[in-house]
């Protein structure tokens, strides 16, 4: 028999325990957790890709990587995974119940990532809404870590109100950083709110980008993902560059459970990051 | 294969079968055949080759299944039964690991071992032998395998037999899988009755398959008769299946059906019961279970058997993406056919007409197909495909808008 990839360790079958060492509140349903391993860490995961998060005896949810940190005193490799996490049901209101020293399971890498390596020598757009900055923030990363790689770099976020807006703390020392433009959008403003009031689409019309050569990458709920990707395309930007992070249920990982299917797409193995141009046919046929 | 068997291979009697059952078992297998049980002819562990289904035959339509008793006393005169090989390769229900939290919250996670079963499948019908194949693609084939299906897989030996009596509902000659057995058997068997007794043509396929047929005991030479005679029951089988799909690229067909009228059709029918998925043998769609026990520190993982009907499974935490029946049948149908080539490299379908059978409304596969073909042609009597859907009445069901229900209402495409 052959065993293909199945034995990279907790990538197939079993999670690797890993340990909570921090927590911080993003918003009022949503935290990021810092995650350590307990013993041998998990394969390092590129940006965009996702990994099943287990809660002890309540189940396993996807969820993205949010980031990594070098870490502290445990794990041989010592990686942290940081996952943002919004609690909408049993599963997520479990992880996001969960205090430094507690236990999780991690299963991963799984998915296609971002590869902002098409994108180099190009202008570059990333346009997040609400927790769809989550899974881009690590391609923001690669972004200012790599300026001379890219050509003009835009990050648009959209929110439902100023509260709902992730790592603001980070955002604001993006729009410091030289080269790099941020925009924000939020529906409902509050009091002190200056920014712009509307979605993220009417963001597009600040950034400044080439069409032909630019690509874009968008995550956010799938009515702001379509209304971005036809404005991008409607401007210009090839179908086949603008990348978006899609959300089907998923219980495996590992392309066997079958809930992730999406036409001909498996999106746990062929996405959750796909070209529009194969996304868009797809998204647009009802209940596919 | 054997020096001592010539290309056609060999012949055993009833008693080679007993034979072949005795070794199996006394090499340590779980061997796993037809016996009737319950007024079906289900799958479950022999303990001799006494308890085959010696003299039984089905009668199989739309939403309908019987036993009937046959004269000629064969074994393997009937085609697919309720269960299939997934029942025993892919159960319903296994536990992957276990986990348990230790009082400083820390978890250590337990991996299910991998099954040191060793199973010996006797009767794998042609069709059968395509849907594990499928099935091995589907599970072990990717980037990642499945560590319980390739634990059960791995240590079995198959032994096929060909189809010489094909059911009302099988199609599989239209789908390329049967009714002689295609690769992937350890041994091939092909049963033949007439005036000269009851025998069967042996062929191995692997070397193990060879050495198991080389101890058991075989009838004098025939000069081939039996080989021949085999033969021409299992191409006499081909042009008697009870259905067939549109002679067509089905892959392309379904691509271009997303929007069809026909799935409402068939949605007013559909009870969305998923009995199809569950008799399907290549269906493969699981959902986890989690429990945990009373002490609240041990939980662990189960997973079983779902089907793509169920509203849950396609639930999002803002809902079902699939409520509507139209769209769960449409995803059933198109992925079977269609997209499952996309993403496994052949069809999910083998046309063993087991969805067709336990349908509790009789709703047809092939029925529906023909009707998806007729529609995207415009009419069959206008476009000319000759596909056979305007002879025998499915375009003029589609036409008539809700067919009627009830087990066995639904028209037969065959003769
Ligand atoms: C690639 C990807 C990346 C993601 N990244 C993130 C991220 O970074 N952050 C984030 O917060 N979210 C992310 N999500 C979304 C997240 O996975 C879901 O919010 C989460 O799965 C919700 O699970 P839940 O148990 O909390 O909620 P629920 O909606 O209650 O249930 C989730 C699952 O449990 C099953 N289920 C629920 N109820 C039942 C029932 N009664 N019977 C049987 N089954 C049931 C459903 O089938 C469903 O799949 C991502 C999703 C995907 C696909
Ligand atoms: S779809 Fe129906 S005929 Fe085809 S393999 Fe499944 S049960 Fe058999
Ligand atoms: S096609 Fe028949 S068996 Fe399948 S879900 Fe519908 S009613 Fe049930």
């Amino acid at each position: 028999m052959t065993a293909p990839a199945a034995a990279v360790r907790g990538s197939a079958a079993v999670p690797l325990p890993y340990r909570v060492v921090r927590r911080d509140e993003e918003t009022a349903d949503t935290v990021t957790l810092a995650l350590e391993p307990a013993g041998e860490g998990l394969e390092p995961f590129r940006p965009g890709q996702f990994a099943m998060v287990y809660a002890f005896g309540r189940g396993e949810v996807p969820v993205s990587v949010s980031g990594v940190e070098r870490g502290g005193s445990g794990g041989r490799r010592g990686e942290r995974l940081l996952h943002t996490v919004r609690a909408v049901g049993a599963v997520s209101a479990g992880l996001h119940g969960l205090r430094p020293g507690d236990g999780v399971g991690v299963r991963g890498p799984y998915g296609t990532g971002w590869e902002p390596a098409a994108a180099e020598g190009g202008d570059v757009l990333v346009v997040a809404g609400g927790l769809g900055l989550a899974p881009l923030r690590p391609l923001v990363r690669e972004l200012l870590a790599r300026p001379e790689r890219y050509g003009r770099r835009s990050v648009l976020l959209g929110a439902r109100t100023p509260a709902d807006l992730l790592y603001r703390e980070q955002v604001r020392a993006w729009s410091a950083a030289e080269g790099l433009l941020v925009g924000a959008a939020v529906d409902r403003p509050g009091p002190g709110w200056d920014g712009d009031v509307g979605t993220v689409v009417a963001l597009l019309g600040r950034a400044r980008f080439h069409p032909p050569d630019t690509a874009a990458f968008v995550c956010g709920p799938e009515v702001m993902m379509r209304a971005t990707a036809r404005e991008l395309v409607h401007r210009g930007v090839p179908a086949h560059r603008i990348r978006v992070s899609l959300e089907r249920t998923m219980h495996c990982g590992t392309g066997h459970c079958g809930h992730c299917q999406l036409g001909p797409v498996l999106l746990c193995r062929d996405g959750p990051v796909l070209g529009w141009d194969r996304a868009g046919p797809l998204l647009g046929v009802r209940e596919l | 294969m054997a020096a001592t068997d010539g290309a056609d291979g060999a012949v055993i009697g009833t008693g080679g079968l007993a034979a072949l059952v005795r070794l199996l078992r006394e090499r340590g297998r779980t061997v796993v055949g037809p016996t009737v049980r319950d007024g079906a002819v289900v799958l479950a562990e022999l303990e001799s080759a006494d308890e085959l289904p010696y003299g039984w035959g089905v009668e199989l339509e739309a939403g309908r299944y019987r036993l009937r008793r046959r004269a000629d006393g064969a074994a393997f005169a009937h085609s697919a039964g309720p269960q299939s090989w997934k029942t025993f390769l892919y159960p319903q229900r296994v536990r992957r690991w276990s986990a348990d939290r230790g009082p400083d919250g820390a978890l250590a996670v337990a991996a299910e071992p991998e099954p040191a079963v060793s199973y010996a499948f006797l009767g794998v019908r042609p069709c059968d032998l395509r849907a594990i194949a499928v099935q091995d693609r589907v599970l072990t084939g990717g980037r990642y395998a499945d560590p319980d299906y390739r634990g059960r897989r791995a240590g079995a030996f198959l032994v096929a037999v060909e189809c010489t009596e094909p059911g009302a509902t099988c199609f599989c000659a239209s789908m390329g899988s049967g009714p002689g057995a295609g690769p992937g058997y350890d041994l091939a068997l092909t049963e033949v009755v007439d005036a000269d007794g009851h025998r069967f043509l042996a062929r191995p396929g692997t070397d193990e398959g060879a050495e198991i047929l080389a101890a058991l005991p075989r009838l004098p030479a025939d000069g081939g008769a039996t080989a021949q005679a085999a033969r021409t029951a299992v191409a006499g089988a081909a042009d008697r299946m009870g259905r067939s799909m549109p002679p067509v690229d089905l892959r392309a067909l379904l691509r271009g059906t997303l929007e069809a009228d026909r799935w409402d059709d068939v949605a007013a029918r559909c009870l969305t019961c998923g009995n199809c998925t569950m008799v399907c043998p290549t269906c493969f769609c699981t959902a986890p279970e989690d429990v945990t026990d009373l002490t609240g520190d041990h939980a662990e993982r189960w997973r079983v058997w779902d089907s793509c009907f169920d509203l849950e499974f396609s639930h999002l935490a803002g809902g079902p993406v699939r409520s509507s029946g139209r769209s769960r049948y449409r995803q059933w149908l198109t992925h079977k056919l269609g997209t499952w080539h996309d993403q496994f490299g052949s069809s999910g379908c083998v046309g063993c007409g087991r969805c067709i059978v336990w349908c509790p409304v009789g709703i047809d596969i092939t029925e529906e197909v023909h009707a998806l073909h007729a529609e995207a042609r415009g009419g069959c009597g206008a476009g000319g495909c000759g596909c056979g859907a305007a002879e025998d009445g499915a375009a003029e069901v589609g036409a008539g808008g809700v067919g009627a229900g009830g087990p066995g209402a639904a028209p037969g495409t065959g003769p």
